[in-house]
């Protein structure tokens, strides 16, 4: 995109970034909801999977599948080395040092589970503080809480401005002789906030507390380097990355994850079983208990080399378009107030509408073919900041265009006609 | 389903200007609803005179859809007996998830029907039940009744 820059922002379609033939890839985006060509503005909540990876899943269960790390038959070799190999691919995607420090988890909540039973039940006890942010998913809220009530911990929060950005003064102020751990965002699922993880990781780490980010909407839409960020922990799904649901990934440094305990037991996660003693496995294999879902881990293999394809460059600037062009016209939409306008934003838009609550702007949209997320976002503390039940929120994603944008205004004037 | 049908002209009007709003101030029964999910968030009061209800009122936050089928039966059930309310209830909620086809079966909805339409939308099927529930529970004696989670609450009582 940087070629075109010098057109304007608004008006300019994506040039270097040939959005129909991304578009082509896939199939679901053909579809026709009530009549309307659909237009899926949900990706903060699931991103849609490309024929590449679809393709990849299908040659992987007509031609590979086997148990993995069992069998020293050929499928089982086979099936092995794809699996790891996604575990490799995953560690150059993020930039980890190690494979062994990539986990394979069934999502991000899965994965902020297994760092509470791993890292926070041994390592945090009564009287110590665990620092969250108002921004948070309640996937990275509750797993906390549930600690702090079994340990007698407590939760200390960063809050917001209005504009949902952290204020990172009192961020500061929030670390004493107990904080144990720093557990936030890196981009806001209901606001689209980027936080300044780099430097909120640096403070932590002044006072020797270690980070976990939840990664899960920054993984798709940006280049994130985990060595660069420093961070401690790094957590995200792939579904929400053209890939399939029930897999994701803890990143985490071999130095904690070595002395963290597993969460669960079972199979592969052991060296030795006797009824005297078991012995653990290395990392990661001591956090994979039993099978895991090796279909899903080759295809999220597979749409990290379909995102690579595309550029992760790319991709995030295609979106910070879609961003701009959608946040002006939305500015000339009268009685409709965009919720979060952070500096630093990724391609969220969520919304209020006056007088009409998000459940009927969503289903009127629906309608028109025009699919957003409506509701508290698993996100309540953050709806309890701005003083609203809920929001109306179109995610942006790859394939979006700027006439899908256009098409979702059209709605929202519908919606303005029908409440008028 | 085309929303078209379900945002008619009644349920607007009751969603601008709801009837019966506010409280019932010597209220013999009351029940706050809330459906977590959307946060339609409704508290209903009402008094019973004899066996009927003399007056019933509710107030709180919610989607046009809950908002206009809260007004709407406040303006039905006032003046009908418990019985006659609790058909009412049954009826509205089987309409609602399709078990009852108001064209061609007998029931007693009459401007209710404008709602039959929400039984092709299972998201908005909630909202609309919502204060028939909330009613339901008020006159048994509950005082908090959620659409959250599977359960139904006139379902498990069969």
């Amino acid at each position: 995109m940087t070629s075109s820059s010098s057109v304007l922002h608004a008006v300019r379609t994506p040039g270097a970034h040939d959005v129909e033939r991304i578009r082509a890839d896939f199939p679901i985006l053909k579809l026709k909801v009530n009549g309307k060509p659909l237009v899926y503005f949900d990706n903060a909540a699931s991103s849609q999977m490309p024929q590449q990876v679809m393709d990849r899943l299908l040659r992987y269960q007509t031609a590979e599948h086997a148990n993995i790390h069992r069998g020293v038959h050929y499928l089982s070799e086979i099936a092995t080395a794809a699996y790891e190999g996604a575990r490799g691919k995953v560690r150059r995607f993020i930039n980890a040092g190690e494979a062994r420090e990539v986990i394979f988890t069934r999502g991000t909540t899965d994965s902020v589970n297994v760092v509470m039973h791993g890292y926070g039940r041994a390592f945090i006890g009564g009287g110590d503080e665990i620092i969250v942010s108002q921004l948070e998913h309640h996937s990275n809220i509750v797993p906390w809480q549930m600690l702090c009530e079994e340990k007698g911990a407590k939760l200390r929060i960063i809050p917001c401005n209005d504009a949902g950005e952290l204020l990172l003064d009192e961020y500061a102020k929030l670390f004493n002789g107990h904080t144990r751990l720093v557990a936030i965002t890196h981009v806001s699922n209901a606001l689209g906030t980027i936080n300044p993880a780099r430097q909120m990781i640096a403070t932590a780490h002044h006072h020797g507390v270690p980070v976990l980010l939840d990664g899960a909407q920054a993984v798709p839409h940006m280049k994130v380097d985990v060595q660069d960020l420093d961070c401690d922990f790094y957590a995200f799904s792939a579904h929400k990355m053209c890939g399939p649901t029930g897999i994701g990934v803890l990143y985490g440094k071999a130095s904690l994850l070595e002395k963290m305990k597993p969460f669960e037991g079972g199979g592969d996660m052991i060296l030795s079983v006797t009824f005297e003693k078991t012995t653990y496995n290395v990392i990661p294999h001591k956090f994979e208990a039993g099978t895991p879902p090796i279909a899903a881990a080759i295809g999220l293999g597979a749409a990290i080399d379909y995102l690579e394809s595309v550029g992760m460059d790319r991709i995030a600037a295609h979106e910070r378009d879609l961003l701009v062009y959608a946040t002006d016209a939305f500015s000339q939409l009268n009685d409709v107030r965009i919720i979060g306008t952070a500096e630093d934003k990724a391609g969220v838009l969520s919304f209020a509408m006056k007088g009409v609550h998000p459940h009927d702007v969503g289903t009127i949209l629906n309608e028109e073919g025009v699919a957003v997320r409506t509701g508290h976002h698993c996100a309540q503390p953050v709806m309890q900041r701005f003083g609203i039940p809920a929001t109306a929120r179109a995610s942006f994603y790859l394939y979006n265009t700027m006439s899908e944008v256009d098409a979702l205004v059209a709605g929202i004037r519908k919606v303005q006609k029908i409440f008028g | 389903m085309e929303s078209k049908h379900l945002y008619q002209e009644v349920i607007l009007d009751h969603n601008k200007k709801p009837r019966n709003w506010g409280k019932v101030a010597d209220a013999s029964h009351q029940a706050e609803g809330l459906n977590p999910l959307c946060g339609d968030h409704i508290w209903l009061s009402l008094k019973l005179e004899g066996d009927k209800v003399g007056s019933i009122a509710f107030e709180g936050e919610s989607c046009a859809i809950c908002k206009a089928s809260s007004s709407m039966m406040t303006t039905n059930v006032k003046g009908k007996s418990v019985e006659e309310a609790e058909l009412l209830i049954q009826e509205f909620r089987d309409m609602a998830t399709g078990k009852l086809d108001t064209a061609s079966q007998p029931n007693h909805l009459g401007r209710l029907r404008v709602f039959s339409g929400v039984c092709d939308l299972p998201s908005r099927v909630k909202c609309a039940i919502l204060p028939w529930h909330t009613l339901h529970a008020a006159l048994n004696s509950e005082s908090t009744i959620s659409t959250e989670g599977d359960r139904d609450p006139v379902e498990s009582e069969r």
